[in-house]
């Protein structure tokens, strides 16, 4: 296992000092910090090697167009896809999931027709739905949670009908840190042959992400959120589908042979690319899932594991914080709200202290409302965060209690 | 004292903290001494939504002077809420909408007007400019 002073190296920010103080980053639900090989990586596009992918019968647009689809295979492999034609760059998850809603939409729903979610869902897992219902007159069925914030599965078997076309849940809970029992979320759908989304923005950068295992008919998730650069996400889909499906984006590159008349397009997964596609952060995300490979996926989950423990450990022992989402299946996110002290007070010192936390509704209103809270603080961690940095968080608490006490 | 005065007087005040810390602990203050607006000026009618805090703006104007009472559910923003309405409380129409309002910038507290943070202040400080325009407009009508 790598050594905590040697990974911290790897992430030059993480070094920095804010107000004087040195950087705990907590908000890698948001956005996670990028390693030296990443910056590197797209460095290199701009410096040596850049021009238009697909495109150009020259020299650069060669090299940056191998580069690219060397990504393609990259994010194939790390997924444990089937093919590369079933990976699709996008702009990040919430681009993929309008994507799907969009084209899904398009082809196979109908009046009376219901999408079931969950209510631990990000608002980019809700939305597109929701426009693709009102377009289609179709309805949204939502699977309950209960107090630890976990979904009621039993919930989930009674919604599954014939008016089922699509499941959409996330693998984990942005805002409460709920791992989702997505097997059996999945396989009962499969059972009445209805396909899953998985958004898969708080999962991917967790653990082991397997797609021939999992069976998600579609998996997406942000570059960002895993140690890329932004702008890029992913969209995998099973082959079937991404035939069956639409393009919902049309332009360059995504078409076979355009007359006025006529358009037909372009075989997969170039169908879905419409447009010149963000390459450099697409090459950079190649680099930052090879870095994670390197760290060791297994032991990026373990030491995040330690790290959920001992945040909890050190959160449950301080008097008047409340804690939601207590399930025993967790990513490193912990949300909390600390009594009687609005959680943007709480943000605003902490941060004054150097300590970076979200605070707010997490763009999951319906959680907050579950709970009927107005928000909470969120630390989000992952492996490069250190029990001291916890620490640090703890005490922070304790001085935010004293000023508004 | 002139709108300009009471900036420069809060300036003054925050720049006897060179700490963070501090400078906070004086918002806070600020905004636990801000007077309580009238419980029924606390309804959807007078509230700003921010997605981090709410504030509740009430305008009164007496042909001459608008007096502002207001609230929020966060400390902090109470407080930057306390030094706005100390600036443009008990003011003209015309002298609203003529400030130039330097000294959020001035002691550091920028971020908190930031369009991305949206916790009702920026709108707060629209809402102010709104209402003076709107019985400057009225009174104009009037005459």
């Amino acid at each position: 296992m790598k050594a905590i002073s040697e990974i911290r190296a790897d992430f030059p920010i993480l070094s920095r000092q804010v107000y004087g103080k040195p950087l705990v980053y907590f908000d890698n639900g948001a956005t996670t910090q990028k390693p030296q090989c990443v910056l590197d990586a797209v460095d290199k596009v701009y410096r040596e090697y850049n021009g238009n992918i697909h495109r150009g019968v020259h020299y650069l647009s060669d090299m940056s167009s191998e580069a690219y689809e060397n990504a393609r295979e990259t994010v194939r492999a790390f997924l444990n896809a089937s093919r590369k034609e079933e990976i699709i760059f996008t702009s990040g998850t919430t681009g993929s999931i309008n994507g799907i809603a969009f084209s899904f939409g398009e082809q196979f729903i109908k009046s009376g027709d219901e999408i079931i979610l969950s209510r631990l869902e990000h608002h980019a897992n809700i939305v597109p739905w929701q426009m693709m219902c009102e377009r289609k007159g179709a309805a949204l069925r939502v699977i309950p949670i209960n107090n630890n914030g976990e979904i009621i599965l039993e919930e989930y078997y009674k919604l599954l009908s014939e008016k089922t076309k699509l499941v959409a849940v996330a693998q984990a809970s942005n805002a409460l840190g709920t791992i989702l029992p997505i097997k059996e979320i999945i396989s009962a759908a499969h059972n009445i042959n209805v396909p899953v989304l998985i958004d898969g923005a708080q999962g991917i950068q967790h653990g082991t992400v397997d797609m021939q295992e999992m069976d998600a008919d579609f998996y997406v998730f942000s570059g960002h959120k895993i140690y890329a650069p932004g702008g890029i996400g992913v969209l995998y889909g099973k082959e079937k589908w991404l035939a069956a499906l639409p393009p919902f984006q049309g332009g360059g590159d995504m078409v076979d042979k355009v007359t006025f008349e006529k358009t037909t397009y372009n075989e997969l997964p170039f169908k879905f690319e419409a447009g010149t596609m963000n390459y450099p952060a697409a090459i950079g995300l190649a680099r930052a899932l090879d870095y994670v490979e390197e760290t060791g996926r297994e032991d990026i989950a373990e030491r995040e594991k330690e790290l959920l423990s001992y945040i909890n450990e050190r959160m449950t022992a301080i008097k008047d914080v409340i804690i939601y989402g207590t399930s025993s299946k967790k990513i490193s996110t912990i949300s909390f709200h600390i009594k009687g002290v609005h959680q943007y007070d709480t943000g605003m010192i902490l941060d004054k202290m150097g300590i970076a936390v979200r605070t707010g509704t997490h763009c999951a209103q319906p959680v907050m409302d579950r709970f009927g809270i107005e928000g909470t603080v969120r630390a989000s961690l992952c492996f490069y965060n250190t029990k001291e940095e916890i620490d640090k968080l703890a005490e922070g608490i304790e001085v935010v209690k004293s000023m508004f006490a | 004292m002139t709108i300009n005065e009471v900036q420069d007087s809060i300036i003054e005040e925050f720049s006897l903290f060179d700490d963070w810390m501090d400078k906070y602990n004086l918002l806070i203050d600020l905004g636990k001494d801000l007077p309580v607006i009238d419980p029924k000026y606390k309804i959807k009618d007078f509230l700003i939504e921010g997605c981090q805090s709410k504030v509740w703006l009430h305008p009164e104007y007496d042909g001459n002077l608008i007096t502002f009472t207001a609230d929020s559910d966060a400390i902090i923003t109470r407080g930057i809420v306390a030094l706005l309405i100390s600036v443009w409380s008990k003011r003209t129409p015309d002298e609203i909408i003529g400030t130039d309002l330097y000294f959020i910038d001035k002691i550091g507290l920028r971020q908190n007007l930031s369009p991305t943070r949206s916790n009702g202040l920026l709108s707060m400080v629209r809402q102010m400019k709104l209402y003076a325009m709107a019985y400057n407009a009225k009174s104009k009508q009037q005459l």
